[in-house]
This record gives structure tokens, C-alpha cells and sequence, in this order.
């Protein structure tokens, strides 16, 4: 089987590491060869974070770079854009429609794009976007949006909904599961 | 049992499996895990030391007495701990011990981009380099065997993307290793000149042993396909991306231990490909080894000294050989261009406010390395200078003894907690003792918070998260020479203003804490967040001058983001038509 290449973008602290993570557990699971890459320390504090995951028959390298991507899954419209060069042709991009203003927006320094999932799609993007935090703070807290996308990712993939539960019982700390479940029904619904 | 791990957690796993008893460290991405990881282990000792220096004589006096030991440590932590691995290099070990150094090629959260390779052919130091989590595992856990067959500390050698990259690695079992007897052997331990005269020709023969191991161990191997018109030697992450972009089409040498390097499998491996590449991230010490050899070979002048390498940096580099590759990625479109969005301090940190104070008075800030870095960024564009971990209060006393009054009454030093602990002390002496005027304050947070939360000497807590001594930093600070001490809370800007202004005044050197807990600590509450009345608010844009991440703004007026915002009412004091405030629905 051919490498998948997948990248769960978005602002540091939105809660990309656990998506990845619960990605990773579930294709570990599923029996195929697996590589993740996550990112640390100063790039966290509110900047634009990326996390790579890769799976397959064999997969080297842990990293995705122009036109290999398979699916970008955004949690925020401009990230979505950002890294809209790595899709590969035919790729999908899911995003959450929130907008979070980075600081050169905030200092009046630049603006943000008004239509910039429109101008995606009229460049013929494949881009499926949603309100992942309306879902989010329905099943308890904004900190679930990470689970929601996921939920709604999850539909898209060809493993079945009872693995991804299943890998969700291994990640989530058990204080906040139920409150998991729910929002990834709620993305898988949505 | 196989487990998906990042290469840190990998490490810790082969250093556990591996026998160790006691491992010291100071946190520093992108090498922090190894030793978190390490300390979920109730049955070794492990522990955050005050830098790096001293994580590395402690994991030696364990060695010393005859337990296997470690110490994990960022890329430039090894320059602050060069000394003693120099001279470690002389006396050997007693217990197996292993160095982790974590290099941060890209410099994704570092100051330099420098090559921890050159301090292992430096201090003649056998060096391993894995190149993912599995391997991470093997070569940690030999680590230790390694060392104690050679007489050696071992410096095992990760980098951002090994480091934080994870796939799925076999953990084996603990091997318990009994403590070695501890005898006295001067000769061998107390390096003065007469017996370090005795060392320094053991560690030569060792390194010719060294270099026959390289010839055939476990670390470096040849992969020689079908096809010899191209042979590539290298290393760590680079190897990956090599066998992504050719799978097993062209011939491999993938050298594992970078120091001391083999010259037989290298003659025999070029002698059999018709063109040979050095593909290795950062400076050439593969391909200077190679050269030396007399070998005719391709590295730099096509693969660069800077950043990080990808597939993608392979694939073009051999497009523009003229070499064919397979699957050549198509994209679906080429990304817009957007606004940049850079790191910065969270919602409610408790250094804006002092920064805040600093550049609404246009002071002078020598600053220093932790999360108050972010500091320099727009809008507040606060610091004028960081250079290292304690830079900042050793900077400031020298720039005021080069201008003097001048600059005296209007320049600061800021250094948090952790680093005032690390290497900031050593320069408030030197401040007292050589008598410049300076101002340093430290930015206390109770946390070390970049890495992501470690406890520190003045935090009150080990690395277990047990109660410890706590140091005072008021009577540490009086102890060091310094009289004027004083404690702010830098929520207070009215409090920041008088602080700054009356020490930067007082004709002697003076310390400001400002003290208040980091807001991601767990035991921080945030409070109601804070709204804008929108008929008060005159689109001044004053409260945005701080660069709050909470305020925004929209139709002509600042508006507070309830989801991000904790309440801390530093923008509420900055308004002067008092539409911030109230409680938020």
C-alpha cells in the first residue's frame, strides 16, 4: 500500500498533540507501519503548529513537504491556507471554520483574509469546512474542537467507527472521556 | 511490549532497559522528554539540576561510584557542560554513562543551529546517532555496554525531528545491573598534571580501538542495491528522507556512530558506486572525514549547512543532477499568501505587564533565554539583546561599564527564575562585586515554562512533583551583595512603574522580582474574563499596544475574546475611558 500522508495544522494550544496522537494509537492498532512528528517548545506559545502523520506498508519519513499530502485536517481557516501548498492533487482539506486573529492582525500590521476558504475552493480545492467549535462547547468545552474534526475525519476514513472509540478509550485521560465521545460524535455527525 | 514513542521516550525506555541507576538534567528542548520520561520510574534517581554543568558532574560522581548514569541536555546545554566531558574523556568511567544531546538543525526553539558532532571529535568521545525511535531505543540501551567496554562517556547524539518523531518501538526488559565496587584510583580519577599526562595516551589508544569497532558494529551498515551509480553515506533524519525519495534503488552507507568514523567501510563502500553523495544535516563532518580519506565526493556544494533537509530537498537536489525520480508529488495548488503567525506570550502571561512598564518608559532590556523572550516580538518590541542561558545579567553589568551614567539609569536586565538559578547568580556577584549601577529583574513564574513545566530550585517542588527546599531568592539576592531587593506583582503596572523608575534611579545596584505563577499552571484559577463596553470605547488602540492575544480589533473598537481571555486586568489599567472591565455574561 501506498504511503497516506496526513497534517493536523493549527494554533499552538488548540490540541493538535492529542489528535495526532489518537491518530497514531488507532493506525498503530489497525496493523500498519506508522510515523508521527510533533512539535515542541517555543513554536507551541500561540504560533502556527503543524504534527505530520504517515502511514503505510513503510513509511521513512516522518515528515510531509509539497504535494504529498492527503488530507489536511485545520482547526483554524488560515492555517488551512497556510499549508494548502502540501496537498497533493486530489487531496482533501477538512477545516474548522474559526477564525483566531494572529498577532500582526492584532497590531493592525495586516488583515485577515476575508474569503480565504472561498479563494481555496475556487482554485479547485477540495475543502470541506464546518463549525467544529459550536459542536466543541456542546459536548462541554471549546478544548474538545480537536476531537470534533477528528469525529468528522474519521468519516472520511475507511477504519470503522467502533476502532476510532476504541483508540479514544487508550488516549483521552479517563476525567474527560465522556465528554470525547461525545464530541466525536458530534464531528462524525456533522 | 510495542508502543508508538517518540525518539525521547524511546531513549528513556533504552536507558531504563539498559541498567540505569540516576539520571540529572536541565530541561531544554528539544531534549526535555528523556528525562520527564525517565522519571516515571520510581526505582532510579532522577532529577532536574540547576543547569547543565551540574547535571553532568552529578551523572559522573554516580558513575564515579559505580552506577550506570546519564544526563540529557539540549544542543548549546553541552557548551555550558564542555567542561566536564573534556576532562571525563580522560578519567573514563566506573559505571556505564551516557550523555543525550538534542540538536535543533531548523531552530525551531533555539538561539544557534550548532553541530553537537564537532564536541565528540572535540573531546574524543565515542558519538551515536539513531535515526528514528526504534533505533533510538537499541542504541540507547547499548550505550552503557559500550561505555563501560571502552572506559568512556558516550554522547548519544538526537535532533528535533528524531526527538519528537515517534513510531513503533519493541521494549524489551529491565536488566538490573549491580553497582560496580567503588575503589580509589588517583591515577585514573584525579586529573592534575602528572596523572592526566598518564591519560591523555589511553584515550588515543582508545579511539584507535574505537575506529577498528566502527569497521563492524551494530551502528553502521551498507545497504548496497543492484544499482551502483550512486552510493550515498548518511546519517540520522537525512537517511529517512534518502530512503523515502529512493527506497531501496541506490546503494546506502548509514554510519550510526558519527565519531570516531570508519575508513575501511567507507574505501570499500566507494569504491563500489560510480558517484558518491555525503547527505548529512548541518556542517560537513562526514564529508571532511571522507575528503580526508582522498575520496572524491559530493556533500555541501549540493546539500546545505543550514536549516533542516526534507524528501523534498533530496528529491530537488538529485532533479538538478539530472538524476530520474520516481513519483515526483504533484500539487494540488500553491498556498495563498497569509498573514504570519509567529509565537508569542499567552493570554494574562504574567510578563507583559513588566514589559509593558519597560517599553512605555523606552528602557534599555538586555534579556535572556526562556518563554519572556517572545517579549522582543511586536508589538511591544521590548528587548534589545539575548545571547545565551544568563546573558542578561552578566550583559547588562558590562554595557553599563562601558557607558556608564549614561546608560545606567535607563537600562534593565529581565532573566526568569529558572535561568537566574542556571547561570544568573554567578552575574549579580560580579554586578556587586564589581560595582556597576545595574537594574536586573527577575521574572519570576514560579515555573520553568518554555520547556513546558519543570520544576526548578525556586519552585519549591522536584522533578516528582515532591515538596523540596525552596530557595529565597530576596535573601539569595541580598547574599550575592545585592542591599536594594524588592518584590512586584507585574499585574500591578501602577506597582511595575514605581519599581522601575525608583530602583533605575537608586544610586546602587538593585534586584526587582516580579512574582506571579505562569496562567497554564494547573493551581493558577483564571478569573471572569474581562468584556469591552463598545459605547466606551473610543478605538484608542491603546490596550492593544501590549499585544494581548485576547483583544482584538473589529468595526473601530477593541473587543476581548471571552474563550481566551483569564481576567488578569492588565488592559483594564490601561484604558483611560474605562470601557474595559465588568463581568462578561
Amino acid at each position: 500500500m501506498k504511503t497516506t500522508s496526513v497534517m493536523i495544522v493549527g494554533v499552538g494550544g488548540q490540541g493538535s498533540l492529542l489528535a495526532s496522537r489518537l491518530l497514531g494509537t488507532l493506525l498503530t492498532d489497525e496493523g500498519y507501519d506508522v510515523k508521527v512528528s510533533e512539535v515542541h517548545g517555543m513554536s507551541q506559545r500561540g504560533g502556527s503548529v503543524v504534527t505530520y502523520v504517515r502511514y503505510g506498508d513503510k513509511v521513512y519519513s516522518p515528515i510531509v513537504t509539497e504535494g504529498e499530502c492527503d488530507y489536511i485536517i485545520s482547526f483554524e481557516k488560515l492555517e488551512a491556507a497556510r499549508y494548502a501548498g502540501c496537498l497533493r492533487k486530489g487531496g482533501k482539506i477538512i477545516v474548522n471554520t474559526q477564525e483566531i486573529d494572529p498577532m500582526p492582525v492584532i497590531t493592525g500590521a495586516a488583515e485577515y483574509p476575508a474569503d480565504v476558504l472561498e479563494g481555496l475552493k475556487a482554485e479547485g480545492f477540495d475543502v470541506d469546512d464546518f463549525d467544529a467549535l459550536a459542536p466543541a462547547l456542546e459536548a462541554g468545552s471549546a478544548k474538545s474542537v480537536n476531537i470534533v474534526l477528528m469525529g468528522h475525519f474519521a468519516k472520511c476514513s475507511d477504519i470503522p467507527k467502533e476502532k476510532w472509540i476504541q483508540a479514544l478509550n487508550k488516549v483521552i485521560n479517563p476525567k474527560f472521556l465522556e465528554m470525547n465521545l461525545k464530541a466525536f460524535d458530534l464531528g462524525y455527525n456533522s | 511490549m510495542k508502543k508508538l514513542l517518540i525518539g525521547n521516550e524511546a531513549v528513556a525506555w533504552g536507558l531504563y532497559n539498559g541498567g540505569i541507576g540516576l539520571v540529572s538534567s536541565y530541561p531544554g528542548t528539544p531534549s526535555t522528554e528523556i528525562t520527564e520520561f525517565l522519571a516515571k520510574h520510581d526505582d532510579i534517581h532522577s532529577e532536574w539540576a540547576p543547569n547543565e554543568k551540574v547535571a553532568m558532574e552529578t551523572a559522573f560522581g554516580a558513575s564515579l561510584a559505580g552506577m550506570r548514569s546519564a544526563c540529557a541536555m539540549k544542543h548549546v546545554g553541552l557548551n555550558v557542560a564542555a567542561d566536564p566531558l573534556f576532562t571525563m574523556s580522560y578519567t573514563g568511567i566506573t559505571g556505564g554513562m551516557v550523555v543525550c544531546v538534542a540538536d535543533d538543525p531548523a531552530m525551531h526553539s533555539s538561539q544557534n543551529e550548532q553541530d553537537s558532532r564537532h564536541y565528540a571529535i572535540a573531546s574524543k568521545v565515542p558519538m551515536l546517532e539513531p535515526s528514528d525511535s526504534a533505533e533510538a531505543y537499541a542504541f540507547a540501551k547499548s550505550a552503557f555496554t559500550l561505555s563501560e567496554e571502552y572506559d568512556t562517556p558516550v554522547l548519544l547524539r538526537m535532533c528535533t525531528r528524531i526527538a519528537h518523531s515517534q513510531c513503533v518501538v519493541d521494549i524489551g526488559e529491565r536488566e538490573e545491573i549491580p553497582m560496580k565496587e567503588y575503589v580509589k584510583q588517583p591515577s585514573k580519577y584525579i586529573m592534575m598534571p602528572g596523572y592526566a599526562k598518564l591519560r591523555h595516551p589511553i584515550v588515543e589508544e582508545r579511539t584507535e580501538k574505537l575506529r577498528a569497532l566502527a569497521e563492524d558494529c551494530m551502528y553502521n551498515r551498507v545497504e548496497m542495491a543492484e544499482n551502483r551509480e550512486i552510493g550515498i553515506i548518511t546519517s540520522g533524519c537525512s537517511y529517512l528522507y534518502v530512503k523515502e525519495v529512493f527506497g531501496d534503488s541506490v546503494s546506502v552507507l548509514k554510519i550510526g556512530m558519527p565519531n570516531p568514523l570508519p575508513e575501511k567501510m567507507i574505501r570499500d563502500f566507494a569504491a563500489q558506486v560510480k558517484k558518491l553523495y555525503v547527505i548529512e544535516e548541518l556542517d560537513p563532518v562526514i564529508e571532511s572525514h571522507v575528503k580526508a580519506l582522498g575520496i572524491e565526493v559530493t556533500g555541501k556544494q549540493l546539500f546545505s549547512a543550514i536549516g533542516e533537509f526534507s524528501q523534498k530537498t533530496i528529491r530537488d537536489a538529485f532533479l538538478s543532477e539530472g538524476v530520474a525520480i520516481a513519483d515526483v508529488p504533484e500539487i494540488q495548488g500553491a498556498a495563498p499568501a497569509v498573514p504570519g503567525r509567529p509565537p508569542m506570550m499567552c493570554s494574562g502571561c504574567p510578563h507583559r505587564g513588566m514589559y509593558y512598564t519597560l517599553v512605555k518608559n523606552k528602557i534599555t532590556v538586555i534579556g535572556d533565554i526562556g518563554c519572556y523572550t517572545l517579549g522582543a516580538v511586536a508589538p511591544l518590541n521590548a528587548l534589545d539583546s539575548t545571547l545565551c542561558m544568563g546573558a542578561s545579567v552578566s550583559g547588562i553589568h558590562g554595557f553599563n561599564a562601558a557607558r556608564g551614567s549614561e546608560t545606567e539609569k535607563k537600562t534593565v536586565a529581565v532573566i526568569g527564575d529558572s535561568t537566574f538559578m542556571h547561570s544568573g547568580m554567578t552575574g549579580l556577584v560580579n554586578i556587586a562585586y564589581n560595582a556597576t549601577n545595574s537594574t536586573v529583574i527577575i521574572l519570576d513564574n514560579s515555573i520553568t515554562g518554555m520547556t513546558g513545566h519543570q520544576q526548578n530550585p525556586t519552585t519549591g517542588y522536584n522533578i516528582k512533583g515532591d515538596p523540596a527546599a525552596k530557595v529565597d531568592l530576596e535573601a539569595l539576592c541580598h547574599a550575592l551583595g545585592i542591599n536594594r531587593v524588592r518584590v512586584v506583582d507585574p499585574y500591578d503596572l501602577k506597582a511595575c512603574e514605581e519599581a522601575v523608575l525608583e530602583e533605575l534611579a537608586a544610586e546602587e545596584p538593585s534586584v526587582i522580582i516580579s512574582r506571579r505563577p505562569c496562567v497554564l499552571l494547573k493551581y493558577v484559577k483564571p478569573k471572569t474574563p474581562l468584556q469591552v463596553d463598545t459605547d466606551k470605547c473610543r478605538g484608542c488602540r491603546k490596550c492593544m499596544k501590549m499585544g494581548c492575544p485576547s483583544i482584538s480589533f473589529k468595526e473601530g473598537k477593541a473587543r476581548i475574546d471571552r474563550t481566551l481571555c483569564i481576567g488578569c486586568g492588565v488592559c483594564e489599567q490601561l484604558c483611560a475611558f474605562g470601557a474595559i472591565g465588568g463581568k462578561a455574561e
